[in-house]
């Protein structure tokens, strides 16, 4: 089936089997492959999209549900060679290892920011339980989530 | 010029805490990880895989396979073109089963369709006729004289018996235990996927995710029925390792797929294949007795150890080895005996995951020095103290520590590590949050207790019993357009553990240029080793080194030769782009660089020995220590659990990127945590319950504690920059910490972990044992199928580079 849907900012179309997950759509059929797919089953947290600016799992989402809708991914987020601030807080925080949870992460971490600009830490917490890293232990993690609030409250300051 | 001046230093070099280079492409999502990988035309792989633990295959039928749309291929064991068998140690692994399949989850056919979708249902098509046999999954009765056969030779994979001293010696005091670990996943996060793509030339260029590229090649070609030189293996971006990855997984299938329809073709598994589709820790089962004076000094102990290695041997031997070389602890102990068997069964076959036979061993004998701290009345700290080794002692195999051991500083330092607050408890007391169980809402902070914890343990540092496990590099030093450059070359797999970062930092320190980049990873160069056994800092940083060292010698030369003002006996150095002469500048690096100058070094750690059949000799390299501290609360009504606390202390040698270390610190201990209290693969009759996320759990952001962390810096001599392995250790003692802390909060017995709520809240009785079997007859101390002649498969590497030398 044919999808027409609009991903970081452009209408894309993608010719698509009906089962076909939205991460599917994404990975291998527009060339996204950013979000990651490492459980198809909501567990993980590593393909986190916006779908009309809410988090989703874009594994559990069908790629026909984005028909005609809006989709965010990681590859959205920096501006050209200009890091999004939780982006570069990752990097700084050392909360990147073999960086597969990582996109998915800074997603989750820049939506959780774009609602609350200062979480405390069981919020935070609370909001990234979702999704899992093997690598880290999350405790660069909170530094990384730490770090980008607060450079995100200067930036609005 | 001739000046002195306060000079910069060289940025970005060893002992920095340097960002990742892979950094920035893994933050923006643009890091081209192995299931990312896409080729024109490519087609999808999918494998087939037997539905029992032990089973004749009478016969199989693809044709309505082969007839499903969008199909290129169907393929069996027939159809492998050379070998058809393939393994780390040993070749005892079908590439696909023919005759017989011994687990669950053994690849029968592979199928290369269009869409991944097509592919998954033409396999469904295949008709697999199977006469089920009687099984064996109970590592014990694997060892019975009538269980089914695994391998035509028996059960037994290996038998080590390490005698030292009077193992008959008495003590004042004795304290008994029977100790049992479950069968735990690495569960990275990236699949296990790759691309082969058929080449001009006949071969295979293949694009994978794994911890060892030349390992990988030196099993494909065989059965691939190439010479080596025909197949290429690339290293795609691995998300995650931690020893999943020490094995073939899709890399002959994929390669046999692409080979035969001339066609790319992908292979990626979903979270359910992963876990049938590389190894595991294997599950043990311990028995232990210490014998001590009865001030606490340990005089004798003795120890069985039983490994459930599963269907095929993957790395069982050098595990089985591990776990028995160290079952002892870091303690100085003057009698002992230890046995240790790895058999096999139909279960899963288990192998390589961080901490390596040293994980099960530091469970049982940590818990053992806590009984015995009990019974003398000691603190357990103090009697841990009192026994601990140094410098200068002598293991059970009568190895002696020459390197540095500072087993006392790394308990002491922990224990100082300040300990949390008490917290208040009791009903509304705080955010629900903070109560075990936590955002489930389930406990509201009644019955609460709290425990505390402590663990010592230690591991080696690279291969092991002889092997010579040696790494390669190239480095190149060139006049750029904006300076001069580094360019290195090695084929060391960057799984996450920062490799490629060390190797710039080394690059930088050696060379004095900031500018440095890395190659792609790949089988052009010789091998790196394996990215396990907490080794490529010594081993691929020793191979940049030292390259790095040949190229500086090579400049110095220039320098000499053309800089008639040169003093002879002024020593030269290079630092921030410059050629200093006694610290005087002579000149930008470059000047000297008309010339690019190339040098290949291969790092050879020190040669260790085979163990013989007293179980004695030198057999590992080099040894790392670390403590670890947990602080528990434990509901007690309901069996939950949170970890408040983790306290950290390790033997790091040097530190050569602090940062680094630390989050390999905290990321082994969610591993160790994750072991203690939730990871295990349920097995049942060889079959695998919960090969899932939903049913698999590994510790979220909500179960991890902060682990506050204290580097010890004590250089090990003889190795790059006195830096020792730091992927393991935290692993190692994490699990051992959580487990005494729960048993000190409950004071329960908790002799297997992970620990259920069931255990905690006295639902479930404590494992017990009739006694361990008795040693198996076995031909002598490596392992059995070398004795039967069974081709070796990292064994061969060495032959083979031998040769080709
Ligand atoms: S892949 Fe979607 S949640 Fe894991
Ligand atoms: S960095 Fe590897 S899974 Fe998070």
């Amino acid at each position: 089936m044919l999808i027409r849907t609009k991903v970081n900012g452009e209408w894309r179309e993608a010719d698509v089997w009906a089962g076909s997950s939205l991460l599917y759509l994404l990975r291998e059929e527009m060339q996204l492959p950013g979000s990651k797919n490492a459980c198809e089953q909501g567990e993980c947290g590593s393909c986190s999209v916006w779908l009309d600016g809410e988090l989703v799992c874009s594994c559990l989402v069908l790629a026909a549900q984005a028909q005609e809708r809006e989709v965010r991914t990681v590859e959205g987020l920096a501006d050209h060679d200009e890091l999004h601030p939780v982006q570069e807080a990752f990097l700084e925080a050392g909360a990147v290892q073999c960086g597969f949870c990582t996109p998915g992460l800074i997603v989750a971490v820049t939506d959780l920011l774009e609602h609350d600009p200062s979480p405390a830490e069981p919020v935070v917490r609370e909001a990234l339980s979702g999704n899992l890293c093997r690598c880290t232990g999350y405790a660069k993690i909170l530094d990384a989530v730490s770090l980008a609030a607060a450079r995100m409250r200067e930036g609005k300051a | 010029m001739g000046d002195t001046r306060v000079r910069e230093r060289t940025r970005g070099g060893i002992g920095e805490d340097v960002a990742r280079i892979d950094g920035l492409p893994k933050s923006k999502g643009a890091f081209a990880y192995a299931s990312d990988l896409w080729a024109d035309g490519m087609l999808w792989g999918h494998t087939l895989r037997s539905p029992h633990p032990h089973a004749r295959i009478r016969s199989i039928e693809i044709s309505a396979a082969v007839a499903s749309p969008g199909v290129h291929a169907v393929l069996t064991a027939e159809d492998v073109p050379g070998k058809k068998t393939y393994g780390l140690e040993f070749a005892d692994q079908p590439v696909l089963a023919w005759d017989r399949v011994r687990y669950v989850g053994e690849p029968v056919a592979i199928v290369a369709a269009e869409h991944p979708e097509l592919a998954r249902r033409a396999a469904a098509r295949i008709v697999v006729d199977y006469e089920v046999l009687p099984a064996v999954t109970d590592m014990k009765e694997a060892l019975e004289p009538d269980a089914p056969k695994v391998m035509e030779f028996g059960n037994v994979l290996r038998h080590v018996r390490i005698v030292h001293g009077d193992p008959d010696a008495d003590a004042d005091v004795w304290v008994e235990g029977y100790y049992e670990t479950g069968m735990q996943d690495q569960a990275p996060l990236g699949p296990e996927a790759g691309l082969a793509v058929p080449a001009e030339d006949g071969g295979i260029d293949v694009y994978v995710a794994t911890q060892w590229l030349h390992v990988d090649r030196q099993q494909m070609a065989p059965c691939l029925g190439l010479p080596m030189e025909k197949v290429r293996v690339y290293l795609a971006g691995v998300g995650g390792a931690f020893g999943a990855r020490e094995d073939v997984s899709m890399q002959i299938h994929a390669s046999m797929l692409a080979l035969h329809t001339g066609k790319p073709v992908k292979m990626s598994y979903g979270r359910a294949e992963s876990f049938l589709g590389h190894v595991h820790r294997h599950p043990s089962r311990i028995w232990m007795r210490h014998g001590a004076t009865r001030d606490g000094r340990l005089v004798n102990i003795r120890a069985r150890l039983l490994l459930d290695g599963g269907a095929y041997a993957s790395s069982s031997t050098a595990v089985t080895g591990n776990a028995s070389t160290f079952a002892c602890g870091p303690y100085e102990v003057p009698n002992a005996l230890i046995e240790g068997t790895g058999v096999y069964t139909n279960n899963p076959p288990c192998g390589a995951m961080r901490g390596f036979g040293a994980v099960q061993a530091c469970f049982a004998y940590e818990a053992q020095m806590d009984k015995l701290a009990a019974v003398l009345g000691i603190d357990p700290i103090e009697l841990r103290l009192k026994n601990a080794l140094s410098t200068g002692s002598v293991f059970p195999t009568g190895q002696v520590i020459d390197g540095t051991a500072p087993v006392r500083e790394v308990i002491e330092r922990c224990a100082a590590i300040p300990l949390p607050p008490e917290e208040p408890t009791g009903p509304a007391t705080r955010d629900p949050i903070t109560v075990p169980g936590g955002a489930q809402n389930v406990g509201h902070g009644e019955g609460l207790k709290r425990g505390v914890g402590f663990a010592a343990g230690y591991k080696n540092t690279a291969f092991s019993e002889g092997f010579d496990d040696s790494s390669e590099a190239w480095v190149r030093l060139s006049a750029g357009p904006a300076g001069p450059l580094v360019e290195i070359r090695s084929a060391a797999a960057e799984v996450g553990q920062g490799v490629y970062t060390i190797l710039t930092q080394i690059a930088r320190s050696e060379l004095g240029v900031e500018r440095v980049i890395l190659d792609p990873s790949d089988t052009n160069i010789g091998s790196a080793g394996s990215s396990s056994a907490s080794r490529q800092t010594m081993m691929s940083g020793g191979a940049v080194q030292l390259a790095c060292g040949a190229v500086r010698e090579a400049l110095f030369e220039r320098v000499r030769a053309r800089e008639a003002s040169s003093d002879p006996a002024g020593e030269l150095r290079l630092e921030a782009g410059q050629v200093l002469e006694s610290e005087l500048p002579l000149g930008p690096i470059e000047r000297f660089l008309d010339e690019p100058i190339e040098e290949t070094r291969v790092f050879h750690h020190r040669p260790t020995e085979p163990i013989d059949e007293r179980g004695q000799g030198a057999i590992h390299v080099s040894f790392a220590f670390a403590a670890e501290r947990a602080v528990v609360e434990v509901d007690e009504d309901l069996g939950l659990v949170r970890v408040i606390q983790i306290a950290a202390a390790q033997d790091v040698g040097s530190a050569l990127n602090p940062r680094s270390v630390e989050g390999q610190i905290e990321g082994g201990t969610a591993q160790g945590l994750g072991l203690a209290l939730m990871e295990e693969l349920q097995v049942v009759d060889g079959r695998i319950r919960n090969a899932s996320f939903t049913d698999y759990l590994i510790p979220t952001i909500l179960d991890m504690p902060p682990v506050v962390s204290v580097l010890v810096e004590e250089p090990e001599p003889g190795v790059p920059y006195g830096a020792k392995g730091v992927g393991e250790l935290s692993t190692i003692v994490a699990g051992a910490a959580v487990a005494a802390a729960l048993r000190n909060a409950t004071g329960r017995e908790l002799n297997r972990i992970p620990v259920k709520p069931d255990d905690l809240v006295g639902l479930a009785e404590p494992p017990t044992s009739s006694g361990p079997p008795a040693a198996p007859d076995v031909p002598g101390p490596r392992s059995v199928p070398e004795y039967f002649g069974l081709g070796a498969g990292q064994m061969e590497i060495l032959a083979n580079d031998a040769d080709d030398a």
